[in-house]
């Protein structure tokens, strides 16, 4: 959302652009019509069955349109969400791909609407050519006002103006000083006249509260599913390492202990030697048992919370690492500790694929939405199919509505954004 | 020489109290919480306080804060740290007032009996007593640094153990060399790192943390 100019050179500006997207809108409305048309067309075809070979490429020109028009009302401070369906995934390259797709044009209630859309459009989308009416009117006025009113009252006849027949340089100055205040209404008018337009977009290419609800159960059976593979991935592995690690080397350290006790009258000094190994094996187990704690639930963020933990994770990391933490309020469990194990994991990229040397961590809430920023100097090319754990730390983030957002061209700096809402299950961040 | 100790788990308590005993310190009070620590630290004034830093009633950092607060109020006083794992935060946290008399060891270290009860012995000492793990940490976060760099495979060991507390004869004992040879490894590593050298090993100690914390 732009903050509206308060200068006059800010209101002059806007008033031009608003001109000229004007102007593209009212384009896009003589579009709407040849579109609706072929679309319409080709819909009602493909019922008899021939008209689907050419409805996708028409849905796509129609979305295109409807696209421009969405970016249009969102510059005009009214942003307007993507109402379709997802595509369904891996299209068969044959005639029963083909035949899919149009069924998934044809099952959206969006693309109905996009068709209601152009109807009306065709009408509605010329209020666009209201600013430039008015650019030109005013223009007029202005030249008739500095003297082009005496060639054409040479004429015979003086050329009417807003209810001024110039013929005189006096009421060329009438004429003038109307054509300024047609000049103001342009000014003042055109973002108004777009906003308006913008409402109408949004009140029919906008998603529907049945739509959204829709979005937002698909939504949830995805990531539900994904945190649950997750989870059960997770228990796999701790079980797995407290059956191979900890709880085999107790069983050792029994046997060891066993042995102590036969060999202590016969054989003390052995008995001694056994007991030191004994000793080694439980600090072996220990340490395996630390290492399987911090995986599961850091320490350090139990006990000292987010802000702490990602300072500490700062402090162990062998790169240069910056943290900035502004978290006042201690946020809840699974939250921090998405958060952690996700900048974790992108420190642990910058210093394994990025070859950084210097590593920044911002986090802040603002707005009930806790942002966490991972800048690091390494070369760049970061890529969520690169297979480096990003499309895993999305997925999990996903479970909790977040976001990671990665901006990293080739040479550097990467900068990972993360976004995740402070309270659990609340609406999504950001449509992306 | 009197202690109080700190540790809410009842079998560890009660196993550390047995081994300080047989070593033949005085358990001043053994109490299983941050409030009653406090207290019992203004009214037995022990020589050392042994605390492990999750106590009740919150189970976040209790222990430490407690023993920071009593510290506070009775400048100097000793204080060794027991934790499950080791972080560098609170190994800074606890050696901010820079004058020693800390130690900060993972609770794995009352297996080795000796080595633990030598390191309540050097801390109620005035002394250092760093566990292995806070300073390897500290020694990778700063792998790249330049003097550090500089420092040949054995300086740098010798320079862990400096960190932990060590003095000469125990390094000397520790690496199996000579305590000459080590006397040479550490004034190499005081040049090549710019630290003013120190006989005193709680200085020498203090300076080394203070390097790799910069």
């Amino acid at each position: 959302m732009k903050t509206v100019p308060v200068t006059w050179r800010g209101r002059l500006g806007r008033a031009a652009l608003d001109t000229l997207v004007g102007t593209a809108i009212a384009v896009g409305a003589l579009l709407s019509i040849v579109l609706f048309v072929t679309t319409t067309y080709f819909v009602v075809i493909s019922v008899i069955g021939i008209g689907f070979l050419a409805l996708p490429y028409c849905t796509r020109a129609v979305r295109w349109l409807a696209d421009l028009n969405r970016r249009a009302a969102a510059r005009s401070g009214v942003p307007v969400g993507r109402p379709y369906r997802d595509e369904p995934q891996e299209i068969e390259k044959d005639i029963v791909g083909w035949m899919r797709r149009c069924k998934w044009i044809l099952t959206d209630p969006a693309t109905w609407r996009d068709l209601l859309w152009l109807l009306l459009n065709c009408l509605v989308g010329l209020v666009g050519f209201v600013p430039a009416a008015l650019l030109y009117y005013a223009g007029e006025g202005l030249f008739l006002a500095c003297g082009l009113w005496q060639p054409i009252a040479q004429g015979g006849q003086g050329r009417w103006y807003a209810s001024v027949t110039v013929d005189s340089w006096p009421a060329a100055f009438a004429a003038g000083l109307l054509a300024l205040v047609v000049l103001t209404g342009w000014i003042f008018l055109s973002p108004l006249v777009l906003k308006g337009y913008a409402y109408f977009v949004q009140f029919l290419l906008g998603p529907t509260r049945q739509s959204e609800l829709a979005f937002r159960v698909q939504h949830l059976a995805e990531t539900r599913s994904g945190a649950l593979d997750f989870q059960a991935a997770e228990l796999r592995r701790i079980e797995r390492d407290l059956h191979d690690g900890a709880q085999a080397r107790l069983v050792s350290l029994g046997l060891q202990l066993g042995a102590v006790d036969r060999k202590m009258a016969q054989d003390p000094e052995e008995a001694r030697r056994l007991l030191r190994q004994a000793r080694t094996s439980s600090v072996q187990a220990l340490s395996e048992l630390r290492d399987l704690v911090r995986g599961i639930h850091p320490p350090v963020l139990a006990e000292r919370g987010l802000a702490d933990a990602l300072r500490a994770l700062g402090l162990a990391s062998p790169l240069q690492v910056t943290v900035v933490a502004d978290l006042h309020d201690r946020l809840p469990d699974p939250v921090e500790s998405a958060v952690y194990f996700a900048v974790s994991e992108l420190l642990t990229n910058a210093l394994k694929h990025a070859e950084a040397t210097r590593v920044e961590i911002l986090a802040w809430c603002e707005e009930d939405i806790l942002h966490a920023r991972v800048t690091d100097d390494g070369r760049g090319g970061a890529d969520v199919s690169a297979g480096t754990g990003l499309e895993g730390i999305r997925r999990r983030l996903a479970s909790f509505d977040g976001t990671l957002k990665i901006d990293s061209p080739p040479g550097g700096p990467t900068v990972m954004k993360l976004e995740l809402p402070c309270a659990l299950s609340s609406p999504k961040t950001s449509s992306s | 020489m009197r202690v109080v100790l700190a540790e809410d788990l009842f079998l560890l308590r009660q196993g550390i109290i047995q081994l300080l005993e047989a070593y033949d310190f005085e358990v001043a009070a053994a109490v299983d919480n941050g409030t009653d620590l406090a207290a019992a630290i203004a009214e037995h004034r022990p020589d050392v306080a042994i605390v492990d830093v999750r106590l009740p009633p919150t189970f976040t950092t209790e222990g430490l804060q407690a023993a920071l607060r009593s510290r506070r109020e009775q400048p100097g006083l000793p204080i060794l740290v027991l934790s499950q794992h080791v972080e560098q935060m609170y190994a800074r946290e606890l050696l901010a007032d820079g004058t020693g008399g800390i130690g900060y060891l993972l609770k794995d270290s009352v297996l080795d009996d000796e080595q633990f009860i030598d390191a309540v012995r050097r801390v109620a000492a005035g002394g250092t007593a760093m566990d292995p793990a806070v300073v390897a940490q500290l020694m990778t976060s700063h792998s790249r640094d330049e003097p550090l760099a500089a420092l040949t495979g054995r300086e740098r060991e010798v320079l862990e153990l400096m960190a932990e507390g060590c003095s000469n004869t125990a390094i000397a004992q520790r690496l199996t060399v000579t305590e000459g040879a080590a006397a040479k490894h550490i004034s190499n590593i005081f040049t090549k790192l710019m630290l003013p050298p120190s006989s005193d090993s709680n200085r020498r100690v203090l300076a080394v943390l203070a390097y790799l914390n910069a």
